[in-house]
């Protein structure tokens, strides 16, 4: 059974032990749980990643179209990135056309590799303001077990490392879908993590299980690398004081550091 | 004879010759067959299969815990992890509960220790009347697989109170499979919580009793 | 028969290698995975509970609902998210396919939600998605009088074969084409579900039946083993 809301009692106890500094599964505040990255789990798709952060499970694709570039940037491809929250990952996630959930999370994962410009969209281009590549990312949850946010992110930037460009057909002007070149997808060397911070009563926690995320009061998530902010978003309507915001910023190092570690052994 | 066999829907688990079907099978074509996925099992010469996963099937006089979902002008509807939700009328309340003050005395998103005294058509009734039913103060709650519930409590209990005594812990499983644990420190709670896990983990293993004995020695 | 050379250099009757695991979704009361060669489906099964909308509750007995759908990138040409025509018939015919054998008696009002997806699709996907979904229901303890295997028999030009795949099912053009012809059995042979797409003769699809149901005992016996090997590790 997942309870729609958590209990009070339970609630409780999780600002109880965080008092303590600890958590129900030994974690350190700062923590993220096991994490594992598949890449290349689905063939057809130009590029693909499997995430598992303890038992949250995400699937993310690319693939790629030729499009018309914007107006504004008639030498650039673009982007779109879709999640779905689907209801076999979670009795709470119900059938249908995403909701504010599901678009908050596509947002939030753009707007992470967007400004950290990890994608190299100038060499996406075919015909200047006429014909560019388009890279579309969808996300799709497997099992929901906490923190879809994260494990999305870093299932967006592993799918984007693996992808390879398809093949275009220059004078039939045809993409030829389900071939590959052998070029990979041009992206920056380093990554953005994004990491999303907690607040629960007077502490700060990262990567929560349901469980938490049912009892966190408000989040901020940070798209970083190396020290260098490029995305932040806040969620949840409670205010944060002054001073816990800046307890965020303070962490941030560490933190990334720990993830960032554990996502360079997994990856390539 | 007692033997014990996986068994999926649809495998036959013996010849009717001289078997009678029993719970989660069904006689068909010279054999009873079985109807569920779980552990087959004969016993003098009645064949039933014992389900191993899904959702909880509600028995009367089965104490549960649940989780107050809504409140009504009459009472409070419980999810007791169940196909259905349960309904607690305030006449199965041991004590006067005024119409208007029935989120005082349990709100939306409160827990309960609740037992089933009648199953019908309209739905399944729970009660506060009896000693150790009530709503819950505080502690942790876990889940496990509803079948697991009977390895958890152990042979007349022996394995609920092994754990209970090794954490100094109170602890009420309900057999929906929902568990609560209320200690002293809550460290004492999630040592309770750890062992319960690795009893349902070992569900199968024999001789579980002595290894719950040695994580315990080993432990403290 | 007339011989027939493969792409994929398959004989007639061979099937692509396949395999299951159950219990991947923990979240999910039964859950399960098959694959058959570059095929892949997942399927969760969450129920029985209560069946909104009211208006279409059953009040003899609980009922089955299906959802097939196929991820955006399962295909070479993305697919826009969402449910389709295609999928929509799709999840209806996954329904009929298995309803004959699921016994919701016990559930009246209630319902048993079935969801399907492909996370890579090479011909053959609502065969594996009907495999994958009778495992997980098995495994959510839903009583069942059988477990259900499909399997896609078919024709290239003249010649019956077994387990077409994507080449085979869209783009081979000789002689009389491609015909295509998914099935599901109950292990005792019953038949819940037939479509048959292309050009067949009656007596040709007695033929591609009987080979659909040889392949179909096979198919059964990873069912099985994949739900007995799932009680080692529980969510």
């Amino acid at each position: 059974m997942i309870k729609q809301t958590t209990s009070k009692i339970t609630q409780e106890r999780i600002q109880r032990y965080l008092e303590e500094g600890k958590r129900f599964d030994d974690r350190k505040l700062n923590e993220f749980r096991e994490l594992s990255i598949e890449t290349g789990v689905s063939k057809n798709a130009e590029g693909s990643a499997k995430v598992k952060l303890g038992k949250t499970e995400v699937l993310v694709g690319v693939k790629m179209n030729i499009g018309t570039p914007y107006s504004d940037s008639p030498n650039k491809g673009n982007m779109m990135v879709n999640a779905e929250l689907l209801p076999l990952s979670s009795p709470r996630f119900e059938k249908g056309p995403p909701k504010f959930s599901a678009i908050e999370l596509a947002r939030v994962i753009d707007r992470g590799i967007r400004e950290y410009k990890f994608i190299d969209f100038e060499k996406l281009c075919i015909k200047e303001g006429e014909k560019v590549w388009t890279v579309f990312i969808d996300i799709y949850s497997i099992n929901d077990d906490g923190n879809l946010l994260d494990a999305a992110g870093i299932g967006a930037v592993a799918a984007l490392r693996d992808a390879k460009i398809p093949k275009y057909d220059e004078k039939k002007e045809m993409v030829l879908f389900g071939e590959l070149t052998n070029k990979k997808l041009s992206v920056k060397k380093d990554f953005p993590v994004s990491i999303t911070f907690h607040k629960i009563g007077k502490n700060i926690i990262v990567d929560p299980t349901r469980e938490e995320e049912d009892v966190s009061e408000a989040r901020v998530t940070i798209g970083s690398s190396k020290g260098i902010i490029s995305s932040m978003q806040k969620g949840e309507p409670v205010a944060l004081e002054i001073e816990e915001f800046e307890k965020i910023l303070d962490m941030l190092e560490k933190t990334w550091d720990n993830i960032f570690k554990k996502i360079e052994k997994v990856v390539k | 004879m007692t033997e014990r066999k996986i068994i999926i829907p649809g495998e036959k688990i013996v010849d009717s010759k001289e078997f009678l079907p029993g719970e989660g099978t069904e006689k068909r074509d010279g054999g009873i067959y079985s109807l569920i996925f779980g552990l087959a099992e004969t016993l003098d010469k009645l064949v039933k299969v014992i389900p191993l996963s899904g959702v909880y099937n509600p028995r009367r006089g089965n104490v549960v815990i649940g989780q107050v979902e809504e409140i009504t002008f009459n009472g409070w509807i419980i999810n007791i992890n169940a196909p259905e939700n349960a309904f607690l009328s305030l006449m199965e309340v041991p004590r006067y509960v005024n119409k208007d003050g029935l989120d005082e005395i349990m709100d939306i998103g409160d827990m309960a220790v609740v037992k089933i005294w009648g199953i019908n058509k309209r739905g399944i009734d729970v009660s506060l009347k009896s000693i150790g039913l009530g709503k819950i103060d505080e502690g942790i709650i876990m889940e496990v697989n509803p079948h697991k519930v009977p390895r958890v409590i152990g042979k007349e209990g022996s394995m609920i109170k092994l754990i209970k005594d090794n954490t100094g812990c109170n602890i009420t499983v309900g057999q929906n499979g929902l568990i609560w644990i209320k200690g002293n420190k809550v460290e004492d709670e999630l040592f309770a919580k750890k062992a319960i896990l690795h009893v349902a983990e070992k569900c199968f293993v024999s001789g579980l009793t002595e290894e719950m004995e040695k994580y315990f020695g080993g432990k403290k | 028969m007339p011989e027939i050379k493969r792409k994929s250099g398959r004989k007639a009757d061979e099937m692509r290698k396949i395999s299951a695991k159950v219990g991947i979704i923990p979240n999910a009361n039964g859950s399960a995975m098959f694959v058959s060669g570059k095929t892949i489906a997942i399927a969760a099964v969450y129920g029985p509970k209560e069946h909104h909308p009211r208006n279409q509750r059953n009040p003899a007995k609980g009922t089955l609902r299906c959802t097939y759908n196929m991820m955006s990138f399962s295909v070479t040409d993305r697919i826009r998210p969402g449910q389709n025509r295609r999928s929509t018939e799709i999840s209806k015919i996954t329904e009929w396919a298995l309803e004959p054998i699921v016994i919701l008696d016990k559930y009246p009002g209630k319902v048993v939600d079935v969801y399907i997806h492909m996370t890579q699709a090479d011909a053959g996907t609502r065969c594996a998605g009907i495999n994958a979904a009778a495992m997980a229901l098995a495994h959510a303890g839903i009583p069942m009088k059988n477990i259900v295997s499909s399997i896609a028999a078919g024709k290239l030009d003249k010649t019956i074969v077994l387990d077409l795949d994507k080449y085979e099912d869209s783009e081979f053009e000789e002689g009389e084409g491609s015909t295509d012809i998914p099935m599901t059995f109950t292990s005792d042979g019953k038949l819940t579900h037939i479509q048959v797409d292309g050009y067949i003769t009656p007596e040709q699809l007695k033929e591609a039946m009987k080979m659909a149901r040889e392949a179909s005992k096979k198919i059964y016996e990873v069912q099985k083993q994949a739900l007995k090997d799932s009680l080692g590790k529980e969510k």
